[in-house]
């Protein structure tokens, strides 16, 4: 059949390469280079009104250490981390594993679609729709607490220095925790019944099979879903840009909204890319450790 | 059926004990309830505060709408969203086919040939799947300028496409590890060339996997921000629209709740509609 002999069969193994080249070509185009631009950009100074792009060094990443909204911004982020641990792992593990353990399939399949709906919604379309819910003259949040009685607490949510950056966060558990619930019903539905049955011959209540079977069970689900989170947590950019812009004074900013308004609004691209920088070394150390996980895990079955 | 929480019927239980879970059990249901009420109620409220009017709105919020006229789902649709809809209709069909198109021949590459320096590429392709965008979106502007792309809404086509190839050829190319290469290997002694295996043998064998795909770039197209803002200029797609509506619209806020309930609705009838194929591809990319 090789009518080339070693050449030809060669020649036949480097052809191979032409289902990938697309992928390959776009991605190190579009993605891969950027990045690496990146670090470049952030190396530089930009003149907006000359065009004159000037090499400072790392007078940028010197700049990042003493700024004090960049500090505020981790910390936001920080703070958008592990709130969202709190709901969307741990939370949506245990609502999980109720409505698993409660129903028929298809009231199952009913919840999980119904936490599922604002997962499945744009996070501009739920910003703008909390950004309203949180609004003093007309939202729901505001009438609900004054039905209650609770006229204390009235406020404006998302014009608060205090509480802007955490009614964001709870607008985002709102969004997310149907999704990760979806996840962990998924991992649940793996475990083999016999484990259950055998807790249950060993007269384990619910609670305890829930700890010593459901919990240990889908660890690997929830490793997983705690690097997912941080390094989702980081990237935010979204909710915030729609429903504060970083405001009221930098109090709600995280790195991605930093990041834009640093190199979009006041044209610093290079202090910009530094911000970056900064999303991409903890997205980068997210990510090994997730790779490092899964590899751990395969090579345990 | 009882997994995690409920007790069989065949437990040693005492009455008192019954009693017990069936309070427990009355206290789960009502909490799901609950959830599902804080979880649904929002969505409700933006779609009946699209019928209402100015003043009404500024009314008891809880009330339902006293008429109920489309007018101000007409009017976000003539003022803007029917251009936003189409933007976002072109841009999430487009990168959605060159995605799913290029991660399939991608993965076709990766399980069915004998590549050299294979490893090098699987790496170098799934390794995006590490990268953000908002990493790379200041050198993305200036290229997207050099390029003569800049405000188009072929900049997004271009980015949407080049971000999602790492997932969905992980995706794809797990479901053709698992697929038996018994049938190929069979075809090629047949005398198939490598391009009839593909487009007549693996693309119909992987029809579930790229339906989960589709969909998932869908959800991700329709929804995305970060580039769309940046990008695209006057081409708007839904989620920067919503935000100029909102801008001009500032203060007829009814007309911003029916242009937020047009944008949300598609979506939400395609996961409905689409729910098995959702699932299969959300387990499938993080389970393995």
């Amino acid at each position: 059949m090789q009518a080339g002999g070693a050449d030809g069969f060669r020649l036949r193994h480097l052809l191979s390469f032409r289902w990938v080249a697309v992928a390959v070509i776009v991605l190190g185009w579009f993605v891969y280079y950027p990045i690496v631009d990146n670090f470049i950009v952030s190396t530089t100074n930009e003149d907006i009104f000359t065009g004159e792009v000037t090499n400072i060094g790392l007078a940028n990443y010197q700049r990042l250490l003493g700024d004090p909204v960049v500090w505020t911004a981790l910390w936001n982020n920080f703070a958008y981390a592990v709130i969202s641990i709190v709901f969307q792992v741990f939370g949506a593990f245990l609502l999980a594993a109720i409505i698993e353990g409660l129903y028929s399939e298809r009231a199952k399949r009913f919840w999980r679609a119904v936490y599922f709906v604002p997962s499945a919604i744009s996070i501009t379309v739920t910003g703008l729709l909390f950004y309203f819910i949180y609004q003093p003259e007309i939202g729901l949040l505001d009438a609900l607490l004054r039905g209650l009685g609770l006229d204390s607490w009235v406020r404006p949510w998302l014009g608060d220095e205090k509480t802007a950056i955490y009614a964001i966060i709870a607008m985002s558990q709102w969004q997310g925790f149907g999704y990760s619930t979806l996840l962990f019903a998924i991992a649940i539905q793996k475990i083999p019944r016999e484990y259950y049955d055998a807790a249950v011959v060993d007269g384990a209540g619910p609670l305890i099979r829930l700890w010593n079977v459901t919990f240990p069970l889908t660890r690997e689900m929830t490793g997983l879903m705690i690097i997912v989170t941080v390094t989702g947590a980081f990237q935010v950019f979204n909710e915030v840009m729609v429903m504060t812009a970083g405001g009221p004074n930098n109090s709600s900013q995280v790195l991605g909204t930093w990041l834009y308004q640093q190199g979009f609004m006041e044209n610093d691209f290079g202090y910009g890319a530094a911000i970056a920088a900064v999303i991409f070394v903890v997205t980068m150390l997210t990510g090994t450790a997730q790779l490092i996980y899964t590899r751990r895990r395969r090579v345990q079955f | 059926m009882s997994i995690a929480v409920a007790a069989p019927a065949s437990d040693r239980n005492a009455p008192a004990q019954s009693l017990w879970r069936a309070l427990a059990k009355a206290f789960l249901h009502a909490f799901l309830i609950c959830l599902g009420i804080v979880v649904l109620y929002p969505l409700l409220w933006m779609a009946l505060s699209g019928f209402k009017n100015n003043a009404q709105i500024f009314g008891n919020p809880f009330a339902l709408p006293i008429v109920w006229s489309w007018d101000n789902y007409v009017l976000a649709w003539n003022q803007g969203v029917r251009n936003y809809v189409t933007i976002s209709v072109i841009v999430t069909v487009a990168s959605g086919f060159c995605t799913v198109l290029i991660s399939a021949w991608t993965a076709y590459g990766l399980t069915r040939t004998r590549m050299p320096a294979k490893p090098i590429v699987i790496g170098l392709v799934l390794g995006g799947l590490m990268l953000s965008p908002t990493v790379a979106v200041i050198p993305l502007v200036r290229m997207m300028q050099a390029l003569g792309l800049y405000n188009t809404f072929w900049a997004l086509i271009v980015l949407y496409t080049a971000f999602r190839i790492p997932f969905s050829t992980f995706l794809i190319r797990a479901y053709m590890l698992d697929l038996p290469r018994e049938i190929d290997e069979a075809a090629t002694i047949d005398g198939a060339t490598e391009s009839q295996i593909f487009w007549r043998i693996m693309i119909p064998l992987c029809k579930p996997i790229i339906v989960s795909c589709v969909i998932l770039h869908v959800l991700f197209a329709w929804n995305e921000y970060l580039f769309a803002m940046i990008f695209s200029g006057s081409d708007q797609t839904l989620p920067v629209g919503l935000t100029s509506i909102m801008a001009k619209h500032g203060t007829n806020y009814a007309v911003v709740f029916a242009a937020m309930t047009i944008s949300a609705l598609p979506i939400v009838i395609v996961f409905f509609a689409a729910q098995r194929y959702f699932i299969r591809g959300l387990s499938e990319g993080i389970g393995k």
